[in-house]
């Protein structure tokens, strides 16, 4: 008698779990189809680096070492050069800059402590994450990867408007 | 001259890649027939090194360490580390500041237990509380990504106060969410609580005394559901708890489902704690009044050379810290999460000592399951809620 209320109490939880996720079919989903649908990322997210340039197109960056001296992780390098040229002909704003400016990106962690110590707003993070590479030596980035004018953005994400409810978001699709 | 009785005696390993261990945790269990005899954990197949990779580290650059201890509550972390620095300097946190940390440490929490929930009920066979539950981790992970920028590194409080205020449209997304949030509870309930099947696998199994329970130094819930009513939020208050109005839920039992029911009693308390926060939610400054501490306003940094002066200072020299030594604990998602931090006075800590919870009650693991089935040492895992990151760190 116990073994069939038993096996009775059973098949009905059964039933009652089964009911509970069949019914969550019809409703909306969360999961993305990432690779063919791109991912939202909220504004603050933490991707790849930004080196920026001014409107003239001259990089903003003084090379004051400030983010490497910030990186929790050591992962920033550079090499400052003087540029005495008038602002026309110089590949900097100001006639200081980074001649060499290497992220490598087997150590960089996304904590945001560069971008925070940044005094020029030189450097940002991006939104790009996929960063993932065949040969380890390539997680090296260096000005040309990095500079906003030559980073190839990938279209496998859209940001969020800072007050846009990025949930509702996953709702459509 | 092997004893009679150990013949029947098998050794097998438990992991470590063990689905169920929650990580790479080991088990070294002696089994006669299906019953454990002896429960050893082997663990430090995580270990990172990251107590000593503190004193190598300015006292700002620590907060990105402690993100990585215990992974699934890395808010708790960050509030540990940075009020340990906090006393150390006596540094007074504005209340806005305050009410965030509040706010933020609660979602956090339902976030680990939303994961301790699913990965629990997927250990004992229940697959789809996982998605359901991970539906509503997403969500918090979410609103940690729009404040912070990381979704589970987020490094969001920073000695002396906050990274950044939080961004437009925050308080309207958290009450949605605390709007959806008793709808999915009332899901849990009826797929997991309500299952016979559920009570019968985790009721009266890996039993553990109050006063073993106390002899073992098990905190947070696992405690609480020996019949000890300890929360270290109403009995050592830090962050203003205190002001705030929530339950302790205990349970006497001290067996797998009373832990299980004193989380999810909890999961409602934290829902309660966070909607009484943002209430109190009121414009504000989010950082402290220590300019040699706190890096300035970023408009402020660019006008005032006297902020230039000190952003620089922080940034590339760190602040000297007074010497002497604290101890900070505070209600993690899995219990007493504890720092010890000694400075000599420089700009980098001498020590930093954790107290992890899941180490602690981890240890009591062969108490529990020793004399039970080698099935429901999963179901006993699961409700340690153990995460290696904090264990080996």
């Amino acid at each position: 008698m116990s073994v069939i209320s038993e096996v009775l109490r059973s098949a009905k939880a059964v039933i009652s779990g089964m009911k509970t996720t069949i019914s969550q079919i019809p409703k909306e989903k969360w999961t993305v189809q990432y690779p063919d649908v791109p991912v939202t990322v909220q504004p603050r997210y933490r991707g790849q680096h930004l080196l920026h340039v001014d409107e003239m197109g001259k990089e903003k960056c003084v090379a004051c070492y400030l983010c490497a001296a910030a990186c929790p992780s050591d992962c920033i390098y550079i090499e400052a050069e003087d540029d005495p040229r008038p602002y026309e002909d110089r590949i900097g704003r100001d006639e200081r800059y980074a001649k060499v400016y290497n992220i490598d990106y087997g150590r960089c962690i996304f904590c945001g402590y560069c971008v925070e110590a940044c005094p020029k707003d030189a450097i940002t993070h991006g939104y790009n994450f996929e960063l993932s590479v065949y040969n380890r030596a390539d997680l090296l980035k260096t000005k040309d990867d990095l500079l906003i004018t030559k980073q190839k953005q990938s279209d496998k994400y859209r940001v969020a408007l800072s007050s846009e409810d990025v949930d509702s978001e996953f709702k459509e699709v | 001259m092997m004893d009679e009785s150990l013949d029947s005696q098998m050794t097998i390993s438990m992991g470590p890649q063990h689905p169920s261990t929650h990580g790479v945790l080991r088990l070294e269990l002696v089994l006669d027939g299906e019953v454990v005899v002896k429960a050893k954990p082997d663990i430090g197949y995580l270990h990172t090194g990251m107590e000593k990779l503190f004193e190598y580290k300015k006292y700002q650059q620590g907060i990105v360490i402690t993100d990585r201890m215990d992974y699934l509550n890395p808010l708790g972390n960050n509030l540990a580390y940075v009020m340990a620095a906090e006393k150390l300097l006596q540094i007074e946190i504005p209340p806005r500041a305050q009410i965030i940390r509040v706010l933020m440490c609660e979602l956090q929490r339902i976030a680990s237990h939303m994961v301790w929930l699913g990965t629990h009920a997927l250990d004992i066979g229940a697959m789809s509380p996982f998605f359901f539950c991970f539906r509503q981790r997403e969500k918090i992970l979410n609103l940690i990504e729009a404040a912070s920028g990381g979704r589970m590194t987020p490094s969001y409080f920073r000695i002396g106060g906050l990274m950044m205020d939080l961004p437009a449209g925050f308080e309207r997304r958290v009450k949605q969410f605390l709007e959806d949030f008793p709808a999915a509870m009332d899901q849990f309930e009826t797929l997991v609580s309500g299952n016979t099947i559920w009570q019968s696998r985790t009721k009266e199994i890996g039993y553990i005394s109050k006063e073993d329970a106390i002899d073992w130094g098990l905190t947070g819930p696992c405690l609480r559901g020996s019949g000890v009513e300890l929360d270290l939020r109403r009995h050592n208050p830090y962050t203003g708890y205190e002001t705030y109005d929530f339950e302790i839920p205990v349970e006497n039992d001290g067996d797998v489902w009373a832990r299980f029911r004193v989380r999810m009693r909890e999961l409602y308390e934290s829902a309660k704690i966070v909607r009484q926060a943002l209430e109190r939610l009121k414009p504000g400054p989010t950082k402290a009044d220590a300019p040699k501490v706190v890096l300035p306003d970023r408009d402020d940094m660019r006008k005032h050379m006297d902020s230039l002066i000190h952003h620089f200072l922080i940034v590339a020299e760190g602040f000297n810290v007074p010497e002497g030594e604290v101890y900070m604990p505070i209600e993690a998602s899995k219990g007493e999460l504890g720092v010890y931090m000694k400075s000599n006075g420089g700009p980098k800590p001498e020590r930093v000592h954790f107290r992890g919870p899941s180490f602690v009650n981890l240890s009591a693991l062969p108490d529990m399951s020793e004399g039970e089935l080698i099935a429901d040492v999963v179901a006993i895992i699961g409700s340690l809620d153990i995460v290696l990151g904090e264990i080996d760190r």
